[in-house]
């Protein structure tokens, strides 16, 4: 099942390459990982999208808060509601009438904004689950998507519960 | 008081109370070199190679409780160490290796002997650090000495840039007393639940079993161990890393388990029903098939490293904690229960755990014309009385002497049981006889072990580190050899050592005593005429039987209750 786990780390240099090792030599999945400094700039925050059988994700969870540079850890999927968001700028084809009016029609039903226009190309900017963002590339023709960036999910709990120190 | 960075180093394992650096200069740490050699506290043993330096470091850290401490330079000088680094990372030995690295503005210039010596280590360390400020270095040390030797030990690694201890740089110097981390917290509280749930579970027990590992050497738990394992009169078994936590002889010691383990001890864990893991981490020549192991187990676990707990094996009962505080907990909670063990299960228990060491598991042919490596074993005990430090390489002879010679107390036996590093043996002998110099101290190696760090014999003798090698040697890699010979249909591909070195010559060269013996009755004379040579270094060189294997073994992907036995004719 998929994981999201979140955690705090000190801000060092090296301290991404060791998240990055630990899930390469361990052979865990990692899907995305996202970081970056948070408001206490000695501290930053990590956001990884992981998979696995319950007995991997505990070891995860273990082996992750076993780097001495990780403060504080939580795996957000397994601690009740959370909210999960990721960003995907999107750069499609949009070189006549017909195609331009498609994609503006699905951009507005996916919430979309689009960003930047030209006679031949239109880029959308979306968030949201991952689900919803693979739902928008199926509804777009996959011929007409030039390109895709995606940040990789955030996620954060619902309600008072925090990741802080 | 004002310091620069070279001298800061010298003055901070000096106040850190480091009585040995193992080392070997180089451009990148010439500085420190320097501070070294203006002062006296700290001593320098310089090694022949890098590896040797970590592995002797290692020897030192395992038969003193005291981190050993390695300086090397940048490049290949770190890359040297990282044999010996990884080899301490898989045992959890406590190491503070200082690497020198190139000055700082040329690091990523791909500059003269620069590697990227923490992104190299980062895999096989506890942690690591790149000093990039001289303001860091003091504190940043008592980090890694913080590091390496609390919680479950490790090495740990300081990479420090060459302009860092530039002798023109001084800035004020403290010693940093102490330290805290707040990522960082190996102290654990026990929690009293879980200890609860052992005791209940261990009382109810009819087959118990305990299994006992390295987390009971490392955290000096003997004593409580044995008080506890006599308390309850259960059989115990040891891993190869755990000998000498309990006692051997006794009772209630069933000798080591895994692979080359005894018979009652494989078969006592197959068929238990409840199993007390204590410091031990269910490493796959522990536990052969895992599919297979301990089926009808309740498993209980002790251990300082929540990952280890259902790593391998899943575990019903965890303890997180130090292994002794837990286990002076476990004792006091079966003092103050109402319970007691069941006795008449007990000895139904017991009286099958005799019928199967009726069996003689470790047996050999003690009417061979040839010298038999048990038989060089059992004299080797006997000789020493037992008391001794025996290093080891890797291979037969390790597993050997883990069978024959009988380990009393912990930290005596001294051996790369995690990575399986060949080569370790002499320099960890070196660091083992320099940190208990009155002691005597044994290597068992190998004729293909031994050449892997056969240079640290130079090293021996510079420092007058009068060690006893006890040169095993088959004319082959005996393992190797072993499975060849089990699984290969004995294709011994490139197992046969040829073109072997005359070892008593090579060891006449070094300055020390050689010694050849071929026939087993000059065995016992020879090994007393060189252990009373005390102030020497002894290189017994015994040509023994090619052909012998080790027995009892349990192949890879086989259950406990498989083992392949010795016949004898």
């Amino acid at each position: 099942m998929q994981h999201i786990i979140s955690l705090l780390m000190e801000n060092e240099s090296g301290a991404l390459s060791r998240v990055a090792g630990l899930f390469s030599a361990r052979g865990y999945n990692i899907e995305s990982l996202t970081v970056a400094a948070t408001e206490d700039a000695s501290l930053s925050r990590m956001t990884i999208v992981t998979s696995g059988s319950n007995e991997i994700i505990e070891q995860i969870n273990k082996q992750l808060n076993k780097l001495i540079d990780v403060v504080k850890l939580v795996d957000i999927t397994a601690n009740g509601e959370h909210i999960e968001r990721e960003l995907m700028l999107i750069k499609v084809q949009a070189d006549n009438s017909e195609k331009r009016e498609e994609v503006k029609r699905q951009a507005d039903i996916f919430h979309g904004r689009i960003l930047d226009v030209t006679d031949t190309t239109y880029i959308i900017e979306l968030t949201g689950e991952g689900s919803k963002l693979d739902a928008f590339i199926a509804a777009i023709d996959a011929s007409d998507i030039l390109e895709t960036v995606r940040s990789g999910a955030t996620g954060i709990t619902r309600g008072e519960t925090c990741l802080r120190l | 008081m004002e310091l620069s960075g070279d001298d800061i180093v010298t003055q901070f394992l000096k106040d850190e109370g480091v009585e040995y650096v193992f080392g070997y200069p180089g451009g990148a740490v010439l500085h420190i070199y320097d501070a070294l050699f203006r002062q006296d506290a700290v001593k320098h043993i310089l090694v022949r190679h890098e590896q040797g330096a970590t592995h002797a470091a290692d020897g030192y850290a395992r038969s003193t409780g005291k981190p050993g401490v390695v300086l090397v330079t940048s490049g290949p000088g770190a890359t040297n160490a990282v044999t010996g680094i990884a080899t301490a990372y898989l045992d959890s030995i406590p190491l503070v290796v200082l690497t020198g690295q190139v000055t700082s503005a040329f690091i990523g210039s791909d500059a003269f002997q620069e590697v990227d010596s923490v992104g190299i280590t980062r895999p096989c360390v506890k942690h690591n650090f790149l000093v990039k400020d001289v303001k860091d270095l003091a504190i940043t040390l008592k980090k890694a000495f913080y590091v390496a030797t609390t919680g479950r030990p490790g090495p740990v690694v300081v990479d420090i840039p060459k302009d860092i201890t530039d002798p023109n740089i001084k800035i004020p110097y403290e010693y940093p007393e102490s330290i805290e981390l707040r990522s960082y917290h190996p102290v654990v509280e026990v929690k009293s639940s879980q200890v609860e749930k052992a005791v209940d579970a261990l009382l109810s027990a009819k087959r118990p079993m305990i299994y006992s590992g390295g987390g009971a050497v490392l955290s000096n738990s003997s004593n409580e161990l044995r008080t506890f394992v006599r308390q309850l009169g259960y059989p115990i078994t040891q891993t190869l890393m755990g000998l000498g936590a309990y006692p051997e002889p006794d009772p209630l010691n069933v000798g080591m388990l895994g692979m080359h383990g005894t018979y009652e001890a494989n078969l006592a864990m197959h068929e238990c029903d409840v199993l007390l893991a204590v410091g031990a981490r269910f490493d796959d020549r522990v536990t052969g098939e895992i599919k297979q192991f301990c089926p009808n187990a309740t498993v209980i676990h002790i251990d300082i490293d929540p990952s280890s707990v259902s790593k391998n094996v899943h575990v019903d009962i965890p303890i997180i904690g130090d292994v002794k505080q837990v286990l002076i907990e476990l004792s006091n909670a079966i003092t103050a229960s109402k319970r007691k063990p069941d006795t008449k299960a007990l000895k139904t228990w017991w009286k099958q755990i005799n019928e199967w060491s009726s069996k003689d598991c470790l047996r050999y042919d003690r009417n061979s014309a040839l010298i038999k490596p048990q038989f060089v074993l059992e004299k080797l005990y006997e000789v020493t009385g037992g008391d001794a430090f025996i290093t080891s390489d890797v291979g037969q002879h390790q597993m050997f002497t883990a069978q024959f010679y009988k380990f009393d107390e912990p930290r005596r036996w001294i051996n790369s049981g995690g990575l399986g590093t060949m080569g370790f043996g002499l320099p960890a002998a070196i660091g083992t006889q320099l940190g208990n110099p009155d002691a005597t101290v044994a290597c068992v190696t190998g004729e293909a072990s031994i050449q892997m760090c056969i240079q640290e014999l130079a090293t021996a003798f510079q420092y007058s580190t009068p060690i006893k090698v006890i040169n095993l040697n088959n004319r082959y890699m005996g393992m190797v050899r072993q499975w060849q010979e089990f699984f290969y249909e004995s294709r011994y591909s490139h197992s046969y050592v040829e073109a072997l070195p005359d070892f008593v010559k090579l060891a006449e060269a070094y300055g020390h005593v050689g010694m050849l013996i071929e026939k087993p009755e000059d065995v016992e004379g020879a090994l007393k005429e060189a252990f009373a040579m005390k102030d020497r270094l002894v290189f017994m060189d015994f040509i023994t039987d090619q052909k012998e294997n080790v027995y009892p073994m349990i192949a890879a992907g086989k259950g406990h209750h498989e083992m392949h036995e010795r016949e004898l004719a």
